[in-house]
């Protein structure tokens, strides 16, 4: 890690540090360790419907979750969704970005206006869809119907998977927008002009000099948008469809909710968190390998 | 400068974006200044109508008869005190901590560090339920602490400022040793104002990560004086009813979104800087 210093770059003493840490360290033993190792506890445990009573039963929880159809079935819309909506951001963004670095005037402005809702809150973007695609208050939705398109988000799951994408999706674009802008801006000015001279065209440029460069910050924008997609959407489908209809719009997140929160399975909600935490950490090193990279780059 | 062609297509492609980024925003502040019936009926006004100081009036005093609900004024307070709380605390508890593994050496001190730096991998959605156990054995729900106090660990902080302070030169210490400085007295003298870029870029984007919480406060908090205001906006919604005071919602969703915005760009420089700098 840190390079050695020497001591007398160093200040002495051992309790001081310690109770510098101290908070820190208490919070996170309270409530990260503990937790999650309560979850780990509690996916080896059944308990009756009482609570009275609790006992061990081995991997069952587990088998029991991922033999559930239903369960595996949200693992495949999580997939789908988290894609879409990954997919949708990033190609947006890249999109936006390359646009507003060319040297063109108000280019400052665009980008005040282009990353504003990087503040707004997923849950809140949500409320802003559904005002425009409710059936019969909004502009969208009320249009849709008028066309002859039988527009319903809260009948028609297909419909209801559109619209958590969609506002998901315009929710994210803001950050990836930023981070593009900026991989794009530090591209050498005389690696494009070397390669204009060489004759090479706009398009031709982009694809053979400009993406390979910004193809790091590409893969971490994916990391980061697959794991805001999998966590911090539950605000989005909460907002908008509870899940519904059915369970049209219902992702792991939001099923380990339901389950522990609604229908207080704690047995296999604690082994749905399990198997969210082992998604995370394979996720985190996903980045990690990543950082490593670019610093060998 | 031979890349440079004047073409009206930038221009065009970036107004569109700017136009789909706003329109939500803008449909919103036309409803939420029309009254009950015109919403309801569904005539979807594209013009901002004369309702506008009753309506927010109605969502900031938290309305009346079958539409009562939590006041705004309310909601937003406590989401202030919430994102505040947060966002100075997380800076807090991440500054000592990283000063001490920084510029101190002691036992377990990589223990410790791999202890907090572990955490960025278990954000509260993963460990619903037994988190929330945890908060009812220590009486914390329905309590701001119960709110705060939780996110307030951060990984990606101490990291930043580790970063930082490894850039600090080591001779500052060499020099505030020789004169007789002690370490808290470096810490406020010398790491703190060197730090205050750091820290302001830090607190936009933890200011925001506080103001939008949403699973954990509908976990923790059913007591409708600590509501926050964007889950008091999502409830004030249900199913999403044609009945609803639309109006009053939308006012609620405009003040909900106001204070972050807000922040972002009034802050955007440092906003920027900390979002770029605490990602990677």
């Amino acid at each position: 890690m840190s390079a050695p210093a020497p001591a007398s770059f160093l200040f002495r003493g051992r309790l001081l540090p310690l109770a510098l840490l101290a908070p820190q360290l208490a919070v996170t033993l309270i409530f990260f360790y503990w937790p999650a190792v309560q979850a780990l506890y509690q996916s080896f445990l059944r308990e009756d419907a009482f609570g009275l009573s609790r006992h061990f039963v081995g991997l069952e929880n587990f088998a029991d979750v991922l033999t559930d159809p239903t369960w595996l079935q949200a693992l495949w819309r999580t997939i789908l969704f988290s894609t879409a909506v990954a997919g949708l951001a990033l190609t947006v963004a890249l999109f936006l970005a390359v646009q507003a670095d060319k040297h063109i005037r108000g280019a400052a402005t665009y980008k005040t206006l282009l990353i504003w809702p990087y503040a707004v809150a997923p849950a809140v973007a949500a409320v802003l869809w559904l005002f425009m695609f409710h059936p019969h208050i909004g502009l969208f939705g009320r249009m849709l119907n008028g066309l002859g398109i039988a527009w319903d988000y809260k009948l028609r799951g297909d419909q209801a998977m559109l619209l958590v994408i969609i506002a998901s999706a315009w929710k994210q674009v803001s950050y990836n927008f930023i981070f593009f802008l900026a991989g794009l801006q530090s591209i050498p000015r005389s690696v494009l002009e070397a390669a204009a001279i060489d004759g090479a065209r706009p398009m031709r440029r982009f694809w053979t000099v400009v993406f390979p460069l910004l193809s790091p910050t590409a893969f971490f924008l994916l990391v980061v948008n697959l794991t805001y997609a999998f966590f911090d959407t539950f605000g989005v489908i909460h907002a908008i469809t509870q899940g519904g209809p059915g369970k049209a719009t219902e992702t792991l997140i939001y099923r380990a909710y339901t389950d522990g929160v609604m229908n207080l399975n704690l047995g296999t909600s604690a082994a749905q968190s399990v198997i969210l935490m082992v998604m995370v950490i394979v996720l985190t090193m996903a980045q990690f390998r990543f950082i490593e990279r670019k610093v060998h780059y | 400068m031979m890349l440079e062609r004047r073409s009206p297509w930038p221009h065009l492609w970036l107004g569109l974006g700017v136009l789909v980024f706003a329109f939500p925003i803008y449909i919103t502040l036309v409803g939420s200044t029309h009254d009950v019936a015109t919403i309801g009926r569904g005539d979807v006004p594209l013009l901002p109508g004369p309702h506008l100081a009753e309506n927010y009036a109605a969502a900031w005093r938290g309305g009346v008869g079958r539409f009562a609900q939590t006041p705004a004024a309310l909601m937003l307070a406590n989401s202030l005190l919430m994102a505040l709380l947060i966002a100075a605390g997380k800076i807090a508890i991440s500054l000592v901590s990283a000063f001490a593994v920084v510029f101190f050496r002691f036992p377990l001190r990589m223990v410790a560090f791999w202890l907090i730096f572990v955490t960025l991998m278990l954000p509260v959605e993963v460990r619903i339920i037994p988190t929330f156990q945890v908060m009812v054995r220590l009486e914390l729900i329905n309590t701001m602490a119960g709110l705060v106090v939780p996110l307030i660990a951060s990984a990606t902080a101490t990291l930043l400022f580790r970063q930082f302070f490894l850039t600090i030169p080591p001779e500052y210490v060499e020099a505030a040793k020789i004169d007789g400085a002690g370490p808290l007295r470096f810490f406020k003298d010398v790491v703190l104002p060197l730090s205050v870029t750091n820290i302001a870029a830090l607190f936009v984007i933890l200011f925001i990560y506080g103001w939008n919480q949403y699973l954990w406060p509908l976990l923790i908090v059913n007591d409708r004086s600590l509501e926050t205001i964007v889950v008091g906006l999502t409830k004030m919604i249900g199913t999403g009813d044609a009945q609803n005071e639309w109006n009053v919602i939308m006012a609620t969703a405009v003040l909900a979104l106001l204070p972050p915005v807000a922040v972002v760009v009034l802050m955007q420089r440092w906003f920027v800087k900390g979002l770029t700098e605490t990602e990677k």
